[in-house]
C-alpha cells in the first residue's frame, strides 16, 4: 500500500436554502406532488425570462467567504448547452470563467483541503424511470430551477477516508451557515469523485478515473476505497487504467463502467443574454461576513480551550448547530459543561436520534435538562432517576423540578432517616451481617441493595454503604 | 476558424439531434459558410486593449427578492405534453 500514492477530488452540489427557485417565483419546497411547484420559467417555455434571486446570491457569497475563497467582484451566468429530458430548455443557467468565487479552503484535521472555485447554477427535473420495460421515463420538473451550488474541490485528499471527513466537516459548514440543509436522502447535497492512484515512484500523474452515484458519505468513503484497491490491482498487473465514469452499486458495494460510451461534452457556454452582470463591491462582502458569526471549527476550538472539554466531546457538541446552541444555552442554568457534556452525549443525542427529533424540537429544554443534571450533581435525585426523569419529560414536557416531587423521587439524604432503614435492615439480615464480619466482604453489597430497596430506591447508595460500613464496623 | 464542411454539419447536426438529409447539408454547408464570413468581419477591428463586453446593457446586479408565489395549476403545466403519466410528463424511456 505505501508504495502507492491516492489523490481524489471532490465535486459537491448542494441546493440552497432559499424559499424560491433560483429565477422564478416558484417554491422549493421538497415532497410536493409532481409538476405542482412550476411556472413557464421553470418549464423553459419559449418567450419567458429568468430574474435572479438575490438570497441565492447572498448564499453563495456566503459560503465563499466560509470557505476562505476569493470572491470575484465581477460574475456572469452562462449557458450551458445539452440535451437531457430533464432540461426543459436544452440549456442550463450555470457559471464557466469567473464563478462566484475561487481559490479557498477548508481546514480538516491538521490539513488544508484547496477549493477550486464556487458557483451557482440551477439545478435540473428529476427523472423517474421505468424500470422494468424501459420504454418511458416521467419527469417531475418541481426540482428544476431550484437553486444549486457547485464546490469544486483541488485534488488534495489523499484517502477515502479523508474524502468522508472533508465531506462531514463542509456538511457542518454549510448546515452552520443555513446554507443548504444538506441532506442527502433528499438529494439536497450530492457528491461526485475522482481519483487517481499511482507508484510513488512514477513521475507521471495517474489516470484520473470518475465515480458516480453514491448516495452517502460512507458510500462515497466505500466507493472510493474500492476504486482505490482496484486500480492499485490494476498497476501490479501493469495493467492500463482507462479514464473513465465509474457508478458505485450500493447493493452490490462494487463500482461498475458505465454501458453507455462516454463522448467528449461538448458544452458550448456562452453569457446567458437574458441575465446581467453582477458587480460585487465590499460593503456587500462585510455585510455578510458580518451575519456569519462563529464557524463550527472555531466553536469546536473554543469549546475545548473555554470548557476544558476533549477534542472528542467538542466535535460531537459541535456537529450541528442546534447541539452546540443546546449545550450552551444550559449552561446558561448549570455551568458545569463536563456535566452536561456526558448528559448530552449520553442520554440527550440517544433519545433524539431513537425519536428522529431534532434538539430544537424536543420538549426537554436546555433549562430542564439543566435542573435534572443539578439536582443529579447535588445528590437531590440518583442518576438512575434523572434518567427516568429525562425520557418522561422527553415526551411530556414537564418541568423536572414539578416531576421529581410528583413522582417522589427525592433521594433521602437525611442520615437519620437512613439509619432507621439500615437498623432494620440489620434485625433482619443478621446472618448477612455475621457473614460480612467473618470476611466476606461481599455480604455489604447485598445490605446496600437491602437498604435501597426498602427504601424505594430513594436512599443515596454513597451515604448508605458509608453509615453501613461503619456501624458494622462498630 | 473551423472549417465548415460536411464533418462539422455533421457533428452539429448530431449536436442538435437531428437527422439531415444529404441536400440538406449540402445547403447549409453554403449558409453557414456566409454566415461565418459576414460575422468575420469583425475580425478587422483591432480588440487588443477593448474588454469583453459582459452584456449589451449598461446594468448590472438585477435581482429580485426571495418571495414564493403560485406556481402554475398542474393542468396548466401538462396542457402542451405529448404524453402524460398522472402528474408527470412522459418521454421515451432514457436508461
Ligand atoms: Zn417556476
Amino acid at each position: 500500500m505505501d508504495e502507492f500514492q491516492t489523490v481524489i477530488g471532490l465535486e459537491v452540489h448542494v441546493e440552497l436554502l432559499t424559499n424560491s427557485k433560483m429565477f422564478c417565483h416558484c417554491s422549493t419546497q421538497f415532497g410536493s406532488r409532481p409538476n405542482t411547484q412550476v411556472c413557464p420559467v421553470c418549464l423553459g417555455l419559449p418567450g419567458t425570462l429568468p430574474v435572479v434571486n438575490e438570497k441565492a446570491i447572498e448564499l453563495g457569497i456566503k459560503t465563499a467567504i466560509a470557505l476562505n475563497c476569493k470572491i470575484n467582484d465581477e460574475f456572469i451566468f452562462v449557458r450551458k448547452s445539452y440535451f437531457y429530458p430533464d432540461l426543459p430548455k436544452n440549456f442550463q443557467i450555470s457559471q464557466y470563467r469567473n464563478p462566484v468565487a475561487e481559490n479557498g479552503y477548508l481546514t480538516v484535521g491538521e490539513k488544508n483541503i484547496g477549493i477550486t472555485r464556487i458557483h451557482l447554477e440551477e439545478d435540473t427535473g428529476k427523472l423517474i424511470h421505468d424500470e422494468q420495460t424501459g420504454i418511458w421515463s416521467c419527469v417531475d420538473f418541481n426540482r428544476s430551477g431550484i437553486p444549486l451550488m457547485e464546490i469544486v474541490t483541488e485534488p488534495e485528499i489523499s484517502s477515502p477516508q479523508e474524502a468522508e471527513n472533508f465531506l462531514q466537516k463542509l456538511k457542518r459548514l454549510i448546515s452552520y451557515l443555513g446554507v443548504s440543509d444538506c441532506i442527502m436522502e433528499e438529494g439536497s447535497l450530492r457528491c461526485d469523485a475522482n481519483i487517481s492512484v499511482k507508484r510513488k515512484s512514477d513521475l507521471k500523474l495517474g489516470t484520473k478515473v470518475e465515480l458516480k452515484n453514491m448516495n452517502s458519505f460512507k458510500s462515497v468513503r466505500r466507493g472510493l476505497a474500492y476504486e482505490e484497491q482496484r486500480i492499485i490491482e490494476m498497476l501490479k498487473e501493469n495493467r492500463t487504467v482507462a479514464q473513465e465514469t465509474r457508478l458505485w452499486n450500493e447493493a452490490l458495494q462494487i463500482t461498475e463502467g458505465m454501458r453507455t460510451k462516454e463522448e467528449a461534452h461538448d458544452y458550448r457556454y456562452f453569457p446567458e443574454p437574458d441575465l446581467l452582470p453582477f458587480k460585487i463591491k465590499s460593503d456587500l462582502i462585510e455585510r455578510i461576513k458580518a451575519e456569519i458569526g462563529e464557524l463550527p471549527n472555531e466553536r469546536e476550538k473554543r469549546f475545548q480551550k473555554e470548557y476544558l472539554l476533549s477534542s472528542y466531546d467538542s466535535a460531537i457538541l459541535t456537529a450541528e448547530k442546534e447541539i452546540s446552541d443546546y449545550f450552551e444555552k444550559a449552561l446558561s442554568y448549570h455551568n458545569e459543561p463536563k456535566q452536561i457534556a456526558n448528559w448530552i452525549q449520553t442520554e440527550l443525542l440517544g433519545l433524539l436520534k431513537e425519536h428522529h427529533t431534532k434538539p430544537g424540537e424536543c420538549k426537554i429544554t436546555p433549562e430542564f435538562l439543566a435542573k435534572i443534571v443539578k439536582m443529579v450533581s447535588q445528590d437531590k435525585i440518583s442518576g438512575t432517576a434523572g434518567k427516568t426523569l429525562l425520557k418522561e419529560i422527553f415526551l411530556t414536557g414537564q418541568d423536572p423540578e414539578v416531576l421529581v416531587n410528583e413522582k417522589n423521587l427525592i433521594q433521602i439524604t437525611d442520615t437519620k432517616e437512613i439509619e432507621k432503614i439500615i437498623h432494620e435492615v440489620i434485625e433482619q439480615n443478621q446472618q448477612a451481617v455475621l457473614d460480612y464480619k467473618s470476611g466476606k466482604t461481599q455480604a455489604l453489597g447485598f445490605l446496600v441493595g437491602q437498604v435501597i430497596k426498602q427504601s424505594k430506591n430513594k436512599a443515596n447508595p454513597g451515604k448508605v454503604k458509608e453509615i453501613l460500613q461503619k456501624k458494622m464496623n462498630e | 476558424m473551423p472549417d465548415i464542411d460536411k464533418s462539422a454539419i455533421e457533428y452539429l447536426a448530431k449536436l442538435a439531434r437531428i437527422k439531415l438529409k444529404d441536400e440538406e447539408m449540402e445547403k447549409l454547408i453554403a449558409d453557414l459558410k456566409n454566415i461565418i464570413d459576414y460575422v468575420s468581419q469583425l475580425n478587422q477591428l483591432n480588440t487588443e486593449n477593448v474588454e469583453p463586453a459582459k452584456h449589451v446593457l449598461p446594468y448590472c446586479n438585477v435581482c429580485r427578492k426571495d418571495v414564493k408565489k403560485n406556481s402554475l395549476p398542474v393542468e396548466e403545466v401538462l396542457k402542451n405534453a405529448p404524453e402524460r403519466a398522472e402528474n408527470m410528463f412522459k418521454v421515451p424511456g432514457i436508461i
